[in-house]
């Protein structure tokens, strides 16, 4: 039968002390993912292994993490994409342990929930009834870096974010970018309060590792040397003044059919 | 504010060394075709050349501008340099300190070579 090894990095704070590397050896199967494979070792080899994962499909940003030597999802890594040799599969670095191949994400997060990751509008319609009017073109702008899954690889990649306590990362930096980019947001001046210090983007050095460990194709590089270059016009005074989307009216002539319901209440 | 506004002045500082530069290379090099810049003829480096360029108020101030953009590009280049060391903050603080200290000297004495050289080349 054909078999893989999966080389694991183990730890487990408190009992171990200091993480350690065991091999297990597993059956290998036409089109299967890394994920998995540690399924089949957890299965089979060591209840006690412990990693996050959830969608199995690269949409939900789980199971980053470090995969012969690079930041990738499991469940987006087929084994045939790794040749024949043993996998080795490590917790992302730039993070504590928690147990395994799981981390503590607690500091991205909040990170990112300090760049006000969310519409921001002066006239109070971040949450409208309707519509807010946005082009094709202005879409643009902002779509590629929305497709950001939070998974951490980028974290994982960045040797800023390795060495600077102070540097927010590319994935807070470029999600901060993604809605200053946003023709419904007028949020910039309110980010700027943050990204004008040592969190902002002036430590990136552009080494672009974020962009190519990104699973999604987000480009957080871009996004931060985008931001370099509103953050500089703004300091010179030759920033965009743009006035927030507004929100689409009902078109004319137009009113409800018989026998439609109305939208159930929110409940967040 | 202030990283934003240090890293805007590193741009802004980076223009004007190209113009300047671009400046210093056209005297140096391009003297055969422009023939402006070195009126005693011979070598753009000859003594007589080099008093009759700082005779002109222009040029000190094309050498203090360039001295003042040289300085601050390359010692807040230096200190980002410095700071992926990871220091600590105290020591942060400290080779901030040192540079702007290191800076400013540089500068007070470059300039006052300029004005120097301005003031007595007109009494040669």
């Amino acid at each position: 039968m054909h078999e893989v090894i999966y080389k694991i990095r183990r730890f487990q704070p408190g009992v171990d002390p200091a993480p350690h590397w065991e091999s297990y050896r597993i059956p290998r199967s036409p089109g299967m993912t890394v994920l998995e494979g540690l399924w089949r070792v957890k299965e089979t080899k060591e209840p006690g292994l412990a990693w996050r994962a959830s969608c199995r499909m690269g949409v939900c940003g789980s199971c980053g993490m470090m995969i012969n030597g690079s930041p990738r999802l499991a469940c987006n890594t087929q084994l045939s994409e790794l040749g024949e040799g043993p996998v080795t599969v490590a917790p992302l670095p730039n993070f504590d342990i928690l147990r395994d191949l799981v981390p503590d994400l607690r500091p991205m997060f909040d990170a990112h929930r300090f760049v006000m990751p969310f519409l921001i509008r002066k006239d109070g319609k971040a949450d409208p009834e309707g519509e807010l009017m946005q082009t094709a073109e202005e879409l643009e702008r902002y779509l590629q870096f929305s497709y950001c899954i939070k998974c951490g690889c980028c974290m994982a990649a960045c040797p800023t974010y390795a060495t600077d306590p102070v540097y927010s990362g590319p994935m807070p930096l470029a999600q901060a970018h993604r809605y200053d980019s946003d023709s419904r947001d007028e949020g910039f001046h309110e980010r700027r309060e943050i990204l004008s210090g040592g969190a902002g983007p002036w430590r990136c050095h552009y080494a672009g590792e974020c962009s190519r460990v990104c699973p999604k194709g987000v480009d957080p590089a871009k996004a931060i040397q985008l931001m370099k270059q509103d953050l500089f016009l703004d300091a010179l005074g030759m920033g965009r003044r743009r006035r927030a989307a507004p929100l689409a009216g009902l078109p004319d002539g137009v009113s409800r059919r018989e026998g439609i319901p109305e939208a159930p209440p929110k409940t967040v | 504010m202030r990283d934003q506004a240090l890293w805007t002045w590193h741009i802004i500082s980076a223009a004007v060394i190209g113009g300047l530069l671009g400046l210093h290379m056209a005297i140096m090099h391009l003297d055969a075709l422009l023939g402006i810049f070195n009126p005693a003829g011979g070598h753009p480096v000859d003594w007589e050349n080099v008093v009759a360029r700082s005779k002109e108020a222009g040029f000190a101030v094309n050498y203090v501008l360039l001295l003042a953009a040289g300085l601050f590009h390359g010692f807040y280049g230096l200190r980002n340099i410095l700071f992926e060391l990871n220091p600590g903050k105290g020591l942060r603080g400290g080779i901030t300190l040192v540079l702007i200290a290191g800076g400013f000297g540089l500068f007070a004495l470059g300039t006052w070579a300029v004005i120097a050289g301005f003031q007595k080349a007109g009494t040669v």
